[in-house]
């Protein structure tokens, strides 16, 4: 069985992710984000850059709420999810897929369940409990770990497996939730550099295979040029760049970052 | 400022000696005045050794004939009570300490609540809890496995809390960005990632409880404990000893079970 056996046919709405004037204060008058509004859609996949502590995590956390907001509305393929809660809310979360730098794995359960734990959003606790997941998922992670290199794997647990592996469970699991948008936080600053390359071209060629936007906070901006179609530079909570990664120039890293000495 | 050569040194400040001395002197205080409460017969005190070997001629030789007829059945009941009260203990003990963790519940109201019926559990002695439901449910088995389940409430669901909040949040993160509604989250995430710590307490607490069952019959909650209350009453020495020996063979034996069953779920 192929991945594209269950790609959904032509002729859908494209999926995007839409940002209006974002903002998050964790302590009222000190936002964290100000104002970020901006659009991905289709396949196109964007980088997120900017120092450390500048609100990268906060800005992916705010899109599926783990982190509540304060003012601005979110988007997903049109659907504005700002004001949801309860199951709604849960509703929501299942069309954001989220990849993670710790890769947040539940390490005491097989690598099959972990990539089934992608569909806990549409099966009832209790078959989950009972592991009868619908025979549609089953063949659906199992395509999408031959796809991914870890057919040989599907019954190991998940402790057992390299850093590179664990983010491709990852991976696999956020994919399960056919998302409509794909986060991933710094999801290559666990691993070594050869690892990361890898785990960056995997990102992108689900995105693009499925065309769902991808969206990736990420520290190394050689990884982010390489593979992305447009970066946005974050700094102070506010987005100083946004365009294409030919045209980041070191100007415009000096504005970013801060400084020129790390620039050589 | 010190001329070069002329350090000194001390590991305590003139203020801590003076601590240190309060709290020793308050030691031999302590000490001496209960001695005197105590009030000890040095007669008896003397006398002790006489009596012991008094009491162990008359243990001796043991009664083994009395073990088939008068013991087997009681020490089987001990066990029982020993396991349907743990069994008891852990279906109470989920959702209390569930309800315990603060990392599950976000409300703080109940959290202290499930606090408070697990402090309370504990704050209570087995033989507390045994006199008691011996007044509810008459001597016998039912108020003694009840009175385990209950002693035991308190052990299992504090240190399942304790275990579930130790959880690795990372997981949890996860599976709530996916979607899953909470009881998919703990099963999924949380109950994973506890499991061997609940058996291992769950074992842990049916090893304390054979002991404990072992007890509870001399305020009349069935079990071994009753057997040997009567023996004890009657001046049946030989049989007692009997008794406190299968009591220590089937400790030795839940211990050598229970080492040997953790090592294999951890």
């Amino acid at each position: 069985m192929t991945i594209e056996a269950y790609t959904k046919p032509d002729g859908q709405p494209e999926r995007s992710l839409r940002l209006e004037h974002l903002v998050k204060e964790y302590t009222p008058g000190k936002p964290v984000l100000r104002d970020i509004s901006f659009e991905v859609r289709g396949h196109s996949s964007v980088a997120i850059i900017g120092p450390s502590g500048t609100g990268k995590s906060t800005l992916i956390r705010c899109v599926n709420k783990l982190i509540r907001p304060t003012s601005g509305k979110i988007y997903v393929s049109g659907e504005e999810i700002t004001r949801l809660s309860g199951r709604e809310l849960r509703h929501a979360r299942r069309k954001i897929g989220m990849v993670f730098q710790e890769f947040n794995l539940v390490e005491r359960l097989s690598v099959m369940e972990n990539v089934l734990c992608g569909r806990l959003g549409y099966v009832s606790s209790l078959r989950a409990w009972w592991r009868k997941y619908p025979p549609g998922d089953i063949n659906k992670a199992f395509a999408l770990l031959e796809s991914i290199g870890l057919e040989d794997f599907v019954q190991q647990r998940a402790d057992s497996l390299s850093g590179g592996q664990r983010q491709r469970v990852g991976i696999a699991r956020a994919i399960m939730q056919e998302p409509h948008v794909l986060l991933a936080d710094e999801p290559t600053s666990s691993l070594d550099p050869k690892t990361s390359v890898e785990i960056m071209e995997l990102l992108v060629h689900l995105s693009a295979e499925h065309r769902i936007p991808l969206i990736i906070n990420i520290h190394d901006v050689e990884l982010a040029k390489r593979f992305t179609s447009r970066v946005i530079g974050i700094s102070q909570g506010v987005i100083v760049y946004d365009g294409p990664p030919a045209e980041l120039s070191n100007e415009h890293l000096k504005v970013i970052y801060g400084g020129e000495d790390w620039l050589r | 400022m010190t001329a070069p050569g002329t350090y000194t040194w001390q590991r305590f400040s003139a203020r801590e000696r003076m601590a240190r001395f309060v709290v020793f002197f308050g030691f031999a205080v302590a000490l001496s005045v209960s001695l005197r409460t105590v009030e000890v017969i040095p007669e008896f005190l003397w006398d002790s050794p006489t009596q012991i070997m008094d009491l162990l001629k008359r243990m001796w030789p043991l009664d083994y004939a009395y073990y088939p007829g008068g013991i087997h059945q009681a020490l089987m009941e001990t066990l029982h009570i020993a396991s349907l009260g743990t069994l008891l203990a852990l279906v109470l003990a989920i959702p209390v300490g569930v309800m315990g963790a603060n990392n599950i519940v976000r409300v703080p109201l109940l959290n202290w609540l499930a606090k408070l019926i697990l402090v309370s559990s504990r704050s209570v002695n087995t033989l507390v809890w045994a006199l008691l439901f011996v007044a509810v449910f008459g001597p016998g088995a039912l108020a003694g496995t009840v009175c385990i389940g209950f002693r035991s409430v308190g052990f299992v669901g504090k240190l399942f809390a304790e275990a579930l909040e130790e959880a690795d949040p990372g997981p949890i993160e996860a599976l709530t960005a996916a979607g899953a509604p909470w009881t998919s989250i703990f099963l999924k995430g949380f109950w994973p990632q506890v499991a061997p710590a609940f058996w291992g307490i769950a074992l842990f607490r049916w090893d304390i409880n054979v002991r404990e069952s072992a007890v509870i019959g001399l305020v009349g909650a069935g079990g071994i404990g009753m057997v040997l209350d009567t023996a004890l009453n009657l001046f049946h020495w030989d049989r007692v000893s009997v008794i406190l020996l299968s009591i220590f063979a089937v400790v030795i034996i839940a211990e050598l079970l229970v080492t040997n069953i953790r090592k294999r779920i951890i």
